[in-house]
């Protein structure tokens, strides 16, 4: 068997992988219940997903002559940034109330940074969420 | 003789970094491409320097390597773990919990590092971080002991970064 037809298998089996944990981040989405669990299905998933996606994209460039790594550098980038926003989302839901049951006390008077709204915005961070 | 060094070379690996970048991003690699990265790779940490609230800190780059290999692996499982999970148990039988894990480490860089670890591996995503930075908040999907996940964090990756971070 030659190289190029062992590279293009690869490259279709690197696609399947990506779309079964894409699919899989799909349907976590959709069926987890609670806003903190669901967060967990889009920034796992989703993240093997696309990097077996870039792979293949890698594989199939390096097959047509045209070698890139452009993929990497995305790749680097979306595992910076994925747990970064979904941090964001979950200091959200902490704002909104939205967890169940609320994160835990802490000893010694300390408090989540989340949670440690100045004086002047005890206000909005106290009035229900959707008012 | 060490301080032009350090004047021109704040940063060796923010300057490794840019340079890499920069040759990646041109998506072809050239020497006058090479030497273009390298000046950029030296300008910025240089003309940004005085913004930095303190002085890097010295790590073990090899440990470092190391760290990241053992993420990436802890990546692939835990997104089989999860998509098994999502796939085969119903929401009544899932166990979410927040797991509270009391903090060694002392430097930014090394914290977020962890939080970012721990948001790509299995089953748990890193919340909030309390007020003064002593403790930090995770959410795991699915967790019937809290405190095993507490202690494997501790020990499958702070202990590596307190390595790291010397």
């Amino acid at each position: 068997m030659s190289l190029d037809i062992i590279a293009t298998y690869a490259v279709a089996v690197l696609l399947i992988i990506g779309s079964f944990f894409v699919v899989v981040a799909g349907i976590g989405l959709l069926k987890l219940n609670d806003p903190m669990t669901r967060l967990h299905a889009p920034t796992k998933a989703a993240t093997l997903g696309i990097g077996a996606y870039l792979l293949a994209a890698m594989v199939s460039s390096f097959l047509s002559g045209s070698g890139s790594l452009h993929e990497l550098l995305i790749m680097a980038f979306i595992f910076v940034t994925a747990p970064v926003s979904a941090n964001f989302m979950a200091k959200a839901n902490i704002h909104r109330r939205d967890c169940l049951p609320n994160p835990p006390e802490l000893p010694d008077g300390d408090t989540w940074a989340t949670l440690n709204v100045p004086e002047e915005d005890r206000e909005i961070e106290e009035a229900p969420p959707n008012a | 003789m060490m301080r032009p060094i350090r004047w021109l070379l704040p940063h060796p690996f923010l300057t490794l970094l840019l340079t890499v970048v920069w040759i990646l991003l041109q998506n072809e690699f050239s020497a006058g491409m090479a030497v273009f990265g390298l000046i950029l790779g030296i300008v910025i940490p240089v003309l940004t320097a005085r913004w930095w609230t303190d002085r890097p800190h010295r790590i073990r780059p090899m440990r470092m390597i190391a760290y990241v290999a053992l993420v990436l692996w802890d990546i692939i499982i835990a997104n089989i773990q999860v998509a098994w999970i999502i796939l085969t148990k119903s929401n009544a039988s899932m166990s979410p919990a927040w797991v509270v894990v009391p903090l060694d480490l002392k430097e930014p860089e090394a914290i977020s590092i962890l939080a970012g670890t721990i948001t790509l591996t299995p089953g748990t995503v890193s919340a909030d971080l309390s007020a003064n930075g002593r403790y930090l908040l995770v959410h795991a999907l699915d967790a019937t002991d809290p405190d095993a996940v507490r202690d494997d964090i501790k020990d499958r990756y702070e202990r590596r970064l307190k390595e790291i971070f010397v």
